[in-house]
């Protein structure tokens, strides 16, 4: 089961993930060994992402969502299932073929305090991955591509001479930004690149990657766990919880008519900053807390705070199917 | 409640709190005034920096060195938690009838110690209970933040509960006092947006149930609209706009309020490009001397370069504009 809207199905996708799961091992369970025990961090997760097309990926922390986009670009081991570049199959990567690839994929923190390093200078930290590829010889020669890239993401000029520390966060975030362009990729996977920015900031930070995606053709696995801010810059939105993708559609599909109880919760919880709306709106209670990726339960992995959990919902997972053109959900009674 | 209507539970005048480090001094606080009624829940929104939390930890007596209280008080009922002579009145007031809630429950609470060790002792300090009165009392207040099976929970670690249910002991030791007054310094900002739902149902009902007053610190307009009464929205150290919080959502003045509620995405409206702010905050070592928002503000004109204090708008709504000012002809 992939996650392609009927309406795109002509184009063949950039990015392809297949039945992914990604399991790490995390000892035995106790001090004289025993079993051993294995968090369950992606399960049985499929989507595509078309040239030029946003996926937002949306979830509560321990979804998931972050070890999904390290394990497309290759940093995170993929112990089930398939990943596609370009049509080429890349599950399995090495180390050199990593690299290769992150010529054409590119990663984008989410903390821009911690992900420049505070002993560089900004044009040694943008014109790194061009020393690194090969592509310049030395640092002089890469100064007029970092010029031209610090330019492109709305840093002055003289931006290059300076230290992170002398600039707030979100021209930080310009900062990684211009890093992940420098190789001209066609991907790139911001995880969570504007959670740690203030609201006047983050929308700069989102209208800028919106505006390099149409001048470059770029395609983004969004990941976020702000609703909102997804929801302006995606064409598409996966939801996940425990792992598991639960719903995945067309963005005004997933706003106004969510299949999922899980979508269906999230979206109820997240408040509008507007009192009398907010005073009117339902809330759909999910009591309790997501379950342990040691333990997951049987079944849904959401049953266990499902309002409408049945037997089925226990003894069976439910996978991704269609619900309406463009509208995929792992449900059993929705 | 003996104090006579007319008189704020807590008002804050004029505080001003510096920072005195290396690169210079940092003045947090620019002559910060607020006021809390009996049983209102007032929110205090602004971005990182704006100085909000700084003001709560005031209240508390949380500002250590380098920072100092330069300027303005701090009034309890009507009593001065500054005045050096009042120190016994600020012992039992602070963490008895004032309490604080913070934001990340993983750090707040203290590793060594069970759950159960922690809230008995704040209610044999400040209670005079026995041991068992305490621990009795303990199990109330973890049912009344609902969690379940307490006495298993009282001996339990921090570490073996989740970030949600730690926020919940964080609540509940507050409330441990009966406190007139809880500061929440942005209680959800660490939790899942379905576990905040949560928290901020609970603040609501125990709010409601108990009477208690609230100050939300936060960075969420979101929930600021479905907690609060009234609303300050910081900038820069100052309030800018103070209201009803309904009327400030509804028709804000102040021109960083009103980009500040632009800014904000909302899930029930789509709009193809997100709107920002231009430029970044001043820094508050060398605050700009007029308004703080001038070089930000699209209707900045030559007044705004002199400070404006806090004009009424009528309503018990204040801005801080010469804008506003103007057209409301003064």
């Amino acid at each position: 089961m992939t996650g392609q809207s009927h309406n795109r199905t002509s184009d063949s996708p950039l990015v392809a993930v297949k039945d992914l799961s990604v399991r790490f091992d995390v000892g035995r369970a106790g001090f004289w060994g025993g079993k051993r025990l294995i968090v369950h961090a992606v399960e049985k997760v499929s989507f595509d992402i078309h040239p030029g097309e946003t996926l937002g990926l949306v979830g509560e922390s321990g979804s998931g969502k972050s070890t999904t986009g390290r394990a497309v670009l290759g940093r995170a081991p993929v112990s089930e299932g398939q990943i596609f570049f370009q049509g080429k199959e890349i599950s399995h990567a090495g180390k050199y073929q990593v690299r290769e690839l992150s010529r054409d994929m590119q990663l984008v923190f989410q903390d821009p305090y911690a992900s420049l390093n505070p002993r560089m200078k900004i044009i040694d930290i943008v014109a790194e991955p061009l020393l690194v590829h090969g592509v310049v010889k030395n640092i002089r020669e890469a100064a007029q591509e970092v010029a031209r890239l610090l330019e492109l993401v709305g840093l002055p000029p003289d931006a290059g001479a300076r230290y992170p520390h002398a600039f707030s966060g979100g021209q930080r975030q310009r900062v990684g930004i211009a890093r992940a362009l420098a190789l001209k990729p066609r991907f790139i996977v911001a995880d969570e690149p504007v959670s740690a920015l203030d609201v006047s900031i983050r929308a700069q930070v989102v209208n800028l990657m919106q505006d390099l995606q149409s001048q470059f053709g770029l395609s983004y696995l969004f990941i976020a766990h702000d609703l909102a801010v997804v929801r302006h810059i995606s064409h598409r939105i996966a939801i996940m919880y425990a792992g598991n993708i639960v719903e995945l559609a067309d963005r005004d599909l997933i706003y106004d008519t969510p299949a999922h109880p899980y979508t269906r919760a999230l979206l109820s919880a997240v408040p509008v900053p507007d009192p009398p709306v907010q005073r009117a709106r339902q809330r759909i209670t999910c009591p309790g807390e997501p379950p342990n990726p040691l333990h997951p339960p049987s079944g849904c992995r959401f049953q266990s705070r499902c309002p409408c959990a049945t037997q089925t919902c226990r003894d069976a997972a439910p996978v991704l199917t269609h619900r309406r053109s463009g509208q995929m959900a792992a449900c059993w009674n929705c | 409640m003996t104090a006579s209507p007319n008189i704020p539970l807590l008002e804050a005048r004029d505080l001003v709190v510096n920072f005195y480090t290396r690169g210079g001094v940092v003045q947090a606080s620019r002559g910060v005034s607020f006021q809390v009624d009996y049983g209102q829940t007032l929110g205090i929104v602004g971005e990182s920096g704006s100085g909000k939390s700084v003001a709560v930890q005031a209240v508390m007596g949380l500002i250590f060195t380098p920072g100092h209280i330069e300027g303005g008080d701090i009034l309890f009922k009507g009593r001065s938690l500054l005045d050096p002579a009042g120190r016994k009145f600020v012992r039992q007031v602070r963490g008895k009838e004032i309490a604080m809630i913070f934001q990340d429950p993983m750090t707040s609470l203290n590793p060594v110690f069970t759950i159960g060790t922690q809230i008995t002792e704040v209610l044999r300090h400040h209670m005079g209970m026995t041991k068992d009165q305490a621990r009795h009392r303990a199990m109330e207040l973890l049912d009344m933040v609902d969690i379940n099976a307490p006495e298993k929970r009282l001996k339990q670690y921090p570490h073996e509960m989740s970030g949600g249910m730690r926020q919940r002991v964080m609540i509940a030791m507050a409330l441990a006092c009966e406190p007139q007054l809880i500061i929440a310094d942005e209680p959800t900002t660490a939790l899942d947006v379905t576990i905040q739902a949560q928290i901020l149902e609970l603040l609501a009902d125990l709010q409601q149930r108990l009477n208690v007053s609230v100050i939300l610190i936060t960075h969420d307009l979101g929930v600021v609209a479905q907690l609060c009464h009234r609303v300050a929205v910081m900038y820069a150290g100052r309030i800018v706009e103070v209201g009803d919080a309904d009327q400030v959502f509804a028709s804000p003045v102040h021109p960083y309020t009103k980009g500040l509620i632009r800014a904000t995405p909302r899930l029930d409206v789509v709009t193809e490009r997100m709107v920002s702010i231009d430029g970044v905050p001043p820094d508050l070592i060398s605050p700009p001397k007029g308004c703080a928002f001038f070089p930000r503000c699209d209707q900045a004109k030559k007044a705004c370069s002199r400070m404006q204090a806090l004009i009424e708008l009528g309503d018990d709504r204040h801005v801080s504009c010469w804008c506003a000012a103007k057209e409301n002809g003064r």
